[in-house]
């Protein structure tokens, strides 16, 4: 759009051509120091672990002596891929989770007049305002309870029902007419039906975006496994990345290897799903 | 195929009655139109039928059966809603079979009783396409075959041509019209369009406020409105109302004429005076009211006249080659057998 603005402005001699550049130049070098922003850290990771251990701390973007060494040891020390597996493992059961009951739930507070709506949708939306730092000493007396200390399901259990999804998926289910439903409902499906077969195919987007968030989240998730577990073969990416480097030094080169690595499925998670984010889906098959 | 009897339905969301008590029966096979303006009760009372709305009181019948308990898919009804709600994830294929799925027919039945209604419905080549893909009006075609393909005891369609564009309502009117002839099932058809309305219906049920005002077929609601409502919401232009009194010999209109109409029966006073647009026409007939045309709308074979009287402005038909033009003086007369009298306080129609 705004590429065209020069010519027009030349057909119409002018004097707005100024201006216009201008606020072209800043929008570009906004989005170009933006950019450089978001790249750098990702870049410098990159970096680190293409560093021998000498070189760590110099802050020079290019390695004076580049090598795979690091990647050879990451990957050749079998903790790496327990880790590995354990946060593909967790990630993806919690994800699964998420996308199933938060829509559940979202799309039974948003397509259902019950006593108490209100009252469960703002009790679950306060869920949001409290911080996990200050969640994290009841889920460990709740784990040490139940005897869920150490172990996958300690883990994933305060994951799996986010209200932050429940929220997304009920807003989103306001786009969702109830003309389909009541159609579905006159075509003879009952609600779990209606609610698998029209309403969640109508609302893909969402539960794309909430799947990247929560795969994400998950992913790179690191206070609570760290706390809740001890035993070093249920750790995840980022509690045993922490782990390496002895106690005199932090192992940086090794630790952003294992941060590089550890960066490819949530790349392709994002690439699985971000097909799926296309406006006006639901749009389709009402009046056009 | 079956008759549908509305006793004494009631519907109320609080203390606030949206229906009260309506009765009607419909005979199988019957094309009824209920019509009204917006909040007449028309869609809750079509939604009460689907059974997506529980009825407050009162008893609903399909075929001899009680059904106000019954759940939607146990009706045997199917509806065609206003955005027509076919699902974009599905292509126009398996919208139509959703309608199917609960059916206990073979795969090789369901498949032609797809192909089918795709064939009446002109959409054999279309059948693998998303909606997205097809015009509004394949859209609400595509919905007509979903309801169409389980064979419905009674159609229910939810005012489904209001999204289309003119002349394309004016096709799937006339589509639908050939559709009832060619199935022949009960058809219940909410709009607030007295054209379709008029066109299509055997019988129309007019609403308002959550009353019925009058059931009849079209002739009957044009010709003979049970009340002023009806008489103005039925024909277009609407009917002209003058205020007039019953005197002897007949209705006097102001000062300017005593219209020699029968008033047997009827207590001498203020009445109302109905008189449609076609049947007041310049200097034809017995005169009625004199006037200055203020507008003229030509329409090519004719002209509406807005002319101002001594009793408002009331709007006559002139022939499109002849119609006197703004400014003119006119004397504006009627056929005595064309004129309605409706109670001046109730507005209930007094011509027997």
């Amino acid at each position: 759009m705004t590429s065209i603005a020069p010519t027009s402005v030349s057909l119409n001699n002018a004097r707005p051509t100024k201006p216009r550049n201008m606020g072209q130049i800043i929008r570009w070098l906004i989005l170009f120091f933006g950019g450089i922003a978001m790249i750098m850290p990702i870049v410098y990771m990159i970096s680190t672990s293409l560093k021998w251990p000498h070189e760590v701390y110099n802050v020079n973007l290019m390695p004076d002596d580049p090598t795979l060494e690091n990647y050879t040891y990451v990957l050749e020390d079998g903790r790496f891929y327990i880790w590995f597996m354990n946060s593909a493992i967790i990630a993806t059961l919690t994800t699964i989770s998420n996308l199933l009951f938060d829509s559940l739930v979202g799309y039974t507070l948003c397509k259902f007049k019950f006593p108490g709506r209100t009252l469960v949708f703002i009790a679950i939306l306060s869920t949001l305002m409290i911080p996990t730092e200050m969640l994290v000493i009841p889920w460990y007396l709740m784990s040490q309870n139940f005897g869920w200390l150490d172990s996958y399901w300690g883990i994933m259990f305060p994951g799996l029902m986010t209200g932050f999804g429940t929220f997304l998926m009920k807003q989103f289910f306001e786009s969702v007419p109830d003309d389909f439903l009541e159609a579905a409902r006159i075509d003879g499906l009952n609600e779990l039906q209606i609610w698998w077969t029209v309403a969640m195919p109508l609302v893909k987007p969402a539960l794309a975006a909430l799947a990247i968030f929560v795969f994400l989240g998950n992913w790179t998730a690191f206070l609570w496994p760290l706390i809740v577990t001890n035993s070093p073969e249920l750790y995840t990416i980022p509690v045993g990345l922490s782990g390496f480097g002895d106690e005199a030094d932090v192992a940086w080169e090794l630790i952003m290897t294992g941060a590089a690595i550890s960066t490819i499925p949530t790349l392709i998670v994002f690439l699985i799903f971000q097909r799926f984010i296309i406006r006006g889906v639901v749009m389709a098959g009402l009046k056009g | 195929m079956a008759n549908l009897v509305l006793n004494n339905l009631v519907k109320a969301y609080g203390k606030t009655e949206i229906l009260h008590g309506i009765n009607l029966d419909v005979d199988d096979g019957e094309f009824v139109v209920f019509v009204g303006p917006s909040g007449c009760g028309k869609s809750t009372t079509l939604r009460l039928i689907a059974g997506l709305e529980e009825i407050t009181s009162g008893a609903i019948e399909i075929g001899g059966r009680e059904v106000n308990n019954l759940e939607p898919k146990e009706r045997d009804i199917a509806m065609v809603f206003q955005n027509y709600a076919i699902y974009p994830h599905m292509s126009v294929k398996k919208n139509i079979a959703f309608g199917l799925r609960s059916s206990k027919a073979s795969k090789a039945e369901k498949e032609k009783r797809i192909q089918e209604v795709a064939g009446i419905l002109d959409m054999v080549d279309l059948l693998e396409r998303k909606p997205d893909q097809l015009s509004g009006g394949q859209r609400q075609r595509v919905a007509i075959g979903r309801a169409m393909v389980r064979d419905p005891a009674v159609f229910l369609f939810d005012e489904p041509l209001s999204n289309l564009d003119a002349k394309l309502r004016t096709q799937m009117r006339l589509e639908i019209k050939k559709l009832h002839q060619r199935v022949g099932n009960t058809i219940i058809f909410v709009t607030h369009d007295q054209v379709e309305a008029m066109t299509m219906a055997d019988r129309i049920v007019i609403m308002k406020d959550g009353y019925i005002q009058q059931v009849g077929t079209p002739d009957d609601v044009y010709n003979r409105p049970a009340n002023t409502f009806v008489a103005t919401f039925i024909g277009a232009p609407s009917m002209n109302m003058i205020d007039g009194e019953i005197v002897e010999g007949g209705v006097s209109v102001g000062s300017e004429a005593v219209l020699s109409v029968p008033i047997e029966g009827h207590e001498k006073g203020m009445v109302t005076v109905g008189i449609r647009p076609d049947d007041l026409k310049p200097d034809i007939g017995t005169p009625v009211l004199k006037g200055t045309v203020t507008v003229c709308e030509p329409l090519g074979p004719e002209t509406l006249l807005y002319v101002e009287t001594g009793q408002g402005e009331v709007i006559a038909k002139a022939d499109g080659r002849t119609a006197p033009q703004v400014g003119d003086s006119v004397q504006l007369g009627v056929d005595l057998s064309t004129v309605h009298l409706f109670d001046h306080k109730t507005g209930v129609a007094l011509t027997s």
